[in-house]
């Protein structure tokens, strides 16, 4: 097999004092031209793993052991100048957010030229500037001066990460590394970035290392896919196979976890957490999250195996677990209640509002109705206005609006603080990141009573059984009350903020982009917590999002805001099965699906 | 389906981020202002400070109890007398005792300094909390006003109070608190700025809570350490600014014992009798240096700067 650019052998990375493993056994390879996608949730190690193929030690951490060869060179045994000669010659980067990785004092040309003139790229300046300007083709930028005398932060989010693209790709690397890059980009910069990787790595016959945490966004760019677990690969096989019929159990609970456009399959979040670091336990790492696992899993941890030499896995089962259909369980039915049709009936009426910062109009007349025991989902991209909605109608956006927004048919203030304290009580909203909306100085039973002495008068005791109430709701322990923010995971923290608004015994929930801090795994089980409380809890909710398969496991109804416009609105089987409007069509069309 | 079971949850480590690891006293930790002095003393420079700090504030608590001599008493050994088994240090030109003066002397010093400088933290934190979580038009009311006080240099601006108002001890203390106070205001509006923007203050707004409670339980606790650092710093200017006042004659009056006061009385005879003006300046000097050790510890706690490598 000597058609592989890239192989890794029994890669071990470790924290540097203590030793505590956070990645080992890696072992994969890439052919030329290929795209291996990398995937992995938060703290899985999978970023680690991909910055150490360029032999990147970040302070703290150290290669242990192992064996990376690029192009028949050990990389491991390189002197220190001759590795900073291969990076970004023969293996380059692209790192995951381009705002903090261009250098925002220097013109993008420069930029893109100091990598040509470190590594000597052509033969004369002339070379140079015509590699300079076809890269700027091959990534779809203008290549005019003036375009290449810009600073990145005149350029958008999609521009700056083809600027990036453009620079690892200048000299023609065999290998190339690709960090999550087109997170925090708009669906549709989105799928523009991918197709240009896609242009390029076929057209220069690169090997590709694909690193996301998101199964969907290789699910068409990738080759094959390495599952990353806890710092190890658990399978790793050609992407049919491994759609079709994975044989990990990691494997299959994440495709279950990815919420699907079509609504063919349940949402399905994994319980439990990823053993961190010096914490990992004896056997199978997965096994304490496996509804599977065996005695043997507990005691050892299972070696390569599987179906072929092309589809390698880590399990004792395999076997078994290949033999079983994907995706067995059906969708989740809510128990939604009925539309409402009049002022009073509705719980929350908005009529032609229109929102501004400063006097710029950011909403130009928008109306929506919210009725309990339903739930209506805000799509669009960012700068649609699906947030500003969102707070103007919880009564914290900071500008001016006009129009009504109705409250069981009474009107209400701008500002919370205006509006009546019934009215406060039951529009809850929770918060994007639940990294910012607690703070971090108050315990959970701190942060839990706010809501409760501002509407209830409570004895001591009431107060702690409305707390261990609300933490039950959310399947949280009261043994939290005690503990910060910060001793809790971001799925635990985001079950806090929403039991903090739980606790205020709302009608109304505003949900502004609640998953969208949070890895897969736990974004499926917060929207299967919201679900089941529009049923137990009776709340009407308003669910912003910009995921548009999300919408599906949640929402009956939904609405497509773009520019500060409603541009489509319907039942959501309708509107995701039959688009009317074309910007719906084309984020249908971008969004990645399996 | 999506709860997590307790047995689980022991299985799983409370840590959320991969790195840094996690800290043995993660689970038990209460403040953060308390973490950030404890953690402070892992560099030398904290810990001499708090030696030399410690030593001279016990010096002057216990000194008026073990002192030889009344600090008033005159004739012990005639004056301007060398250092002698009875007098330690000698004697000054009204044959006082000079040790026991310098025991009984630095009360007033550290005393009337901490006390100007807690005063200055509440106004200055007051103001900044208020500047810094108010519309932009009282913010900048209040900020352009403590410029004006800035323009002042500290030490004009108490010497033209005391002269105008008289020299009251309280005086002395409340000029040098509003001397402090812009400074204080300045740090304080800037870490609160910071903390305004995210989203728990916006939650506590959109849940009614008042806004004096909102200052106090949401955003001081956040902004504890920078204002320790900023305590530190202060105190030592306190303290050299009310040893100057006490210099000048603005603070006790003759024939009170103060180190201030001692240098001032003595500085004349200064080659006849070094002791009585050395031993209270080497003692202010010291003060305001383990001070500032100290302080210099805690902000380097603060921003995380390694003690190894000097880098962050």
């Amino acid at each position: 097999m000597n058609d592989y650019v890239l192989t890794v052998e029994g890669l071990r990375i470790e924290l540097d004092p203590s030793g505590a493993d956070i990645d080992d056994e890696v072992t994969l390879s890439i052919r030329q031209g290929e795209v291996l996608g990398l995937v992995g949730e938060s703290g899985s190690g999978k970023t680690t793993a991909a910055t150490a193929l360029l032999v990147h030690e970040r302070r703290g951490v150290r290669i242990g052991a192992g064996e990376i060869m690029v192009d028949g060179r050990d990389v491991l045994a390189l002197k220190p100048k001759e590795l900073r000669r291969i990076r970004g010659g023969l293996i380059s980067y692209v790192p995951q957010d381009p705002s903090m990785s261009l250098n925002p004092a220097l013109r993008i040309q420069t930029q893109l030229s100091e990598i040509l003139e470190a590594h000597a790229f052509g033969s004369s300046a002339a070379d140079r500037e015509q590699r300079l300007e076809e890269m700027m083709a091959e990534v779809l930028l203008p290549s005019d001066r003036a375009f290449r005398r810009r600073y990145p932060h005149q350029l958008s989010g999609g521009q700056q990460q083809r600027v990036a693209l453009a620079m690892a790709f200048a000299c023609r690397p065999a290998v190339i590394v690709l960090d999550e890059p087109t997170t925090g980009l708009d669906v549709t910069t989105q799928a523009h970035v991918l197709r240009t990787v896609e242009d390029l790595t076929h057209t220069y016959k690169v090997a590709a290392l694909y690193v996301t945490h998101d199964l969907a966004v290789v699910a068409n760019l990738a080759d094959r896919i390495a599952v990353m677990y806890a710092g190890r690969l658990v399978e790793v096989g050609p992407k049919t196979a491994l759609f079709g019929a994975a044989c990990h159990p990691y494997t299959r609970k994440l495709l279950e976890a990815i919420p699907d456009l079509t609504g063919e399959h349940a949402l399905r979040g994994i319980p439990g957490r990823a053993p961190m670091p010096g914490h990992r336990p004896q056997g199978c790492f997965f096994a304490a999250r496996c509804s599977d696992a065996l005695d043997k899993c507990r005691a050892e941890f299972p070696p390569y195996d599987g179906p072929g030499d092309d589809h390698r896995v880590r399990c004792w089962r395999w076997q078994e677990i290949r033999s079983r259909p994907m995706f067995g369980d059906q969708p989740l039915l809510i128990g939604a209640g009925p539309a409402c049709v009049t002022d009073e009936e509705a719980l929350i009426t908005v009529r032609g509002v229109k929102a501004y910062y400063g006097t710029h109009e950011i909403l130009h007349g928008i109306d929506v109705t919210v009725c309990a025991q339903r739930c209506i989902a805000l799509v669009g991209e960012s700068g649609s206005g699906k947030t500003t909605l969102a707070r103007a109608i919880a009564g914290i956006h900071p500008g001016k609006i006009e129009g009504d927004i109705l409250f069981r048919g009474r009107r209400l203030e701008r500002d919370s603080r205006a509006r009546p304290k019934e009215s406060r009580q039951h529009l809850q909203y929770i918060f994007q990141s639940p990294y910012g909306s607690l703070n971090p100085r108050k315990t959970v039973g701190q942060i839990l009573s706010q809501p409760l002495k501002q509407f209830f008068e409570l004895s001591r005791g009431e107060m702690e059984q409305r707390m261990a109430e609300a933490l039950e709701l959310v399947a949280l322990d009261d043994s939290l009350l005690g503990m910060y923010p910060d001793q809790l995971s971001g799925g635990e923290r985001q079950r806090v903020a929403i039991a903090r608004a739980l606790a205020a015994e709302p009608s109304v929930l505003i949900c502004d982009e609640v998953t969208s801090s949070l890895d897969v795994s736990v974004q499926a089980t917060i929207i299967e917590l919201l679900a089941k409380l529009i049923q137990e809890t009776r709340v009407g909710m308003i669910f912003v999002t910009h995921h548009l398969p999300l919408v599906r496991s949640i929402a009956q109804e939904v609405t497509v805001m773009s520019e500060g416009q409603i541009v489509e609105h319907g039942l959501v089987g309708e509107v995701l099965e039959n688009p009317q409007a074309d910007y719906t069509k084309r984020l249908l069309a971008d969004t990645p699906t399996i | 389906m999506s709860a997590v079971t307790p047995d689980q949850k022991e299985l799983i480590p409370s840590v959320d981020e991969l790195l840094p690891e996690p800290k043995a006293g993660g689970a038990h930790r209460r403040r953060e202002w308390v973490d950030l002095l404890v953690g402070s003393l892992r560099f030398g420079r904290t810990r001499v400070g708090l030696v030399i700090v410690v030593a001279i504030v016990a010096l002057a608590l216990i000194g008026p109890y073990v002192a030889p001599h009344s600090p008033f008493a005159t004739g012990i050994a005639p004056d301007y007398s060398g250092p002698s088994a009875k007098t330690f240090l000698g004697t000054d030109g009204i044959g006082h005792d000079i040790f026991s003066r310098v025991l009984c002397g630095g009360r007033t010093v550290i005393g009337l300094a901490l006390a100007a400088t807690v005063l200055a933290m509440i106004i200055g934190v007051g103001l900044g909390l208020l500047a810094g979580y108010s519309r932009p038009a009282i913010d900048d009311v209040i900020m352009r006003l403590l410029d004006v006080l800035l323009a002042f240099p500290q030490i004009v601006f108490v010497l033209l109070l005391v002269s105008v108002l008289g020299d009251a001890l309280w005086l002395l203390v409340l000029g040098t608190a509003v001397s402090h106070a812009p400074r204080i205001a300045r740090v304080a509006r800037g870490a609160t700025l910071e903390i305004v923007g995210r989203d728990f203050v916006r939650a506590s707004e959109a849940l009614g809570v008042p806004r004096r409670k909102i200052l106090v339980g949401e955003i001081l606790p956040n902004i504890t350490s920078p204002l320790l650092v900023e305590f530190g710093l202060r105190l030592t200017y306190s303290i050299g600014l009310i040893a100057a006042l006490s210099f000048l004659g603005f603070g006790l009056q003759p024939p009170a014992a103060d180190w201030g006061l001692m240098i001032e009385e003595n500085r004349i005879a200064m080659s006849v009798q070094p002791w009585a003006v050395f031993v209270p300046v080497m003692l202010i000097a010291l003060l305001t240096i383990g001070t500032n050790l100290m302080t210099d510890g805690v902000s380097r706690a603060l921003i995380g700067i390694d003690r190894d490598t000097g880098a962050k």
